[in-house]
């Protein structure tokens, strides 16, 4: 039996739907680890251990296991306790957390790395020590990780495929339908690997751009 | 020009373990004076200097601004409100200039006197313009410091400084960092704040800027002042060898 790409324009929609999705779950997902990496490094940097500690158990939690299993546990582990979530929130908290986890580690290098006259010459204007970090320290040490936390933003929309497991529509699990209807695998697959890599190239090129915008402000 | 104490450091002592960086300093600086501390590396200048805005915070003695002590002894929520508030009336300009690249001219300047004194959009930006005309960098406001010349960050970072309406300025060797050609615009911005008046106490290696502008001139070594007296006293005829020996490389330069 030969190759039949044929088939592919009927399931177009399909798979372009499935692609909406991954970008839809890969944007959200993304959002929430930038914003909470960046609250997870302020808390191991400069947190009260009360808040310190719970962070470093989650984090070395979200660390140390197979993100498939932190989606398991989101989706159906919750539900035994009451928290009911559709998958798609699910599947957004699930890899949100667990890239915020790894960005927060490459925010706190970012934060420690700041030019010691940078606090002396904001504290010195009469800034205070929360002052400093929000308006002149965060706001550097988050330009200085995008590039590196670029290369985080690219495996999260390629683990994006997991949440097809807990039965979010994306790229991944349009793909299996149509196959489950066709029966023709390596065209579908095929067809969704160019899809994830026309979108990861759209996200480097926003990614670059992004970077060169902040080149002056470095 | 009133010969009332403005900043005065009484018995300030520091060291950091065993080691002694300031041994029992005392300094009056009145209103509108402008005061030189020069002397070799690891004199303890640098460390006075920023004792005088607790970024070095003293290990025992007293700073004053005029009838408020900085280095008061407050429980650590009240420290930290009440050193906030005196450093927005003491300037600091660093060797490094300290400028934040992630802002404009515009941003490095605005940003304190928006926080901290609640000035509006609109009256922050005149604040800049305004400081700006009077360092010469009208033209550079919406720039990045990323863009700017060793001279001109420094001429902003003072012109930040200034925003604030400071009562004294601190120069911590302003000029060090920069190439040679580029020192005079410096000095110039800061010989017209002498005309203006403004009290200043500047660290620095240049003897002839310390000459021509001070009032004052303090020599340090090893943690204490060796001697003080106008510039012409302590350039043309010091009293202590150290001094000498110090003026002799210095001047040969």
């Amino acid at each position: 039996m030969g190759l039949d790409f044929s088939v592919l324009p009927d399931y177009f929609g399909i798979l372009l739907m499935g692609a909406g999705w991954t970008v839809a779950i890969t944007v959200c997902a993304g959002i929430l680890s930038f914003f909470g990496g960046i609250v997870f490094a302020v808390i191991a940097l400069y947190g009260h251990w009360t808040l310190r500690l719970p962070v470093r158990g989650f984090a070395f939690l979200f660390m140390g296991t197979p993100l498939l299993l932190q989606l398991f546990l989101i989706y159906f582990g919750l539900i035994q306790i009451g928290i009911d979530l559709p998958a798609f929130v699910a599947g957004v908290i699930g890899l949100g957390l667990h890239f915020a986890v790894y960005n927060s580690e490459l925010i706190q290098a970012s934060i420690l790395a700041v030019d010691k006259g940078q606090y002396e010459g904001a504290r010195t204007l009469g800034l205070s020590r929360g002052q400093t970090l929000r308006r002149i320290v965060i706001p550097q040490a988050v330009r200085a990780v995008i590039p590196p936390m670029g290369n985080n933003m690219i495996a999260l929309l390629k683990d994006s495929a997991l949440v097809s497991v807990i039965g979010v529509m994306e790229l991944t699990l349009a793909a299996q339908q149509a196959i489950s209807r066709t029966y023709r695998p390596f065209e579908f697959y095929l067809a969704a690997a160019v899809c994830y890599y026309i979108v990861n190239l759209a996200l480097e090129a926003g990614l670059r751009r992004l970077e060169r915008r902040i080149a002056a402000s470095r | 020009m009133t010969d009332q104490a403005f900043v005065t450091i009484k018995n300030a002592a520091k060291s950091y373990g065993s080691l002694e960086v300031l041994k029992d300093i005392n300094l009056t600086v009145s209103r509108g004076q402008i005061v030189a501390i020069i002397g070799p590396s690891g004199s303890g200048k640098s460390t006075l200097l920023r004792a005088i805005n607790e970024l070095d915070p003293l290990s025992s003695g007293e700073v004053w601004l005029e009838d408020v002590q900085v280095n008061k002894k407050l429980p650590h929520r009240q420290y930290e409100a009440h050193v906030n508030h005196v450093r927005q009336n003491i300037g600091m300009v660093f060797q490094h200039f300290n400028l934040f690249p992630h802002l404009t001219v515009r941003g490095n300047i605005t940003l304190a006197p928006r926080m901290l004194k609640g000035l509006s959009e609109a009256e922050a930006d005149r604040l800049a313009e305004e400081q700006l005309a009077k360092v010469g960098l009208s033209e550079k406001i919406d720039e990045y410091p990323s863009r700017l010349s060793g001279g001109q960050k420094q001429r902003v970072a003072i012109a930040r400084a200034l925003a604030m309406k400071p009562k004294v300025m601190l120069f911590d060797e302003a000029t060090s960092a920069l190439d040679p050609e580029l020192v005079e615009e410096v000095n110039l911005v800061m010989k017209q704040l002498a005309e203006e008046h403004m009290t200043m106490i500047i660290v620095t290696h240049e003897m002839d800027f310390a000459a021509s502008v001070c009032d004052r001139v303090l020599f340090m070594d090893q943690g204490v002042v060796v001697e003080e007296g106008p510039p012409s006293v302590i350039f043309q005829n010091p009293a202590h060898e150290r001094t000498r020996n110090f003026l002799r490389k210095h001047l040969s330069r």
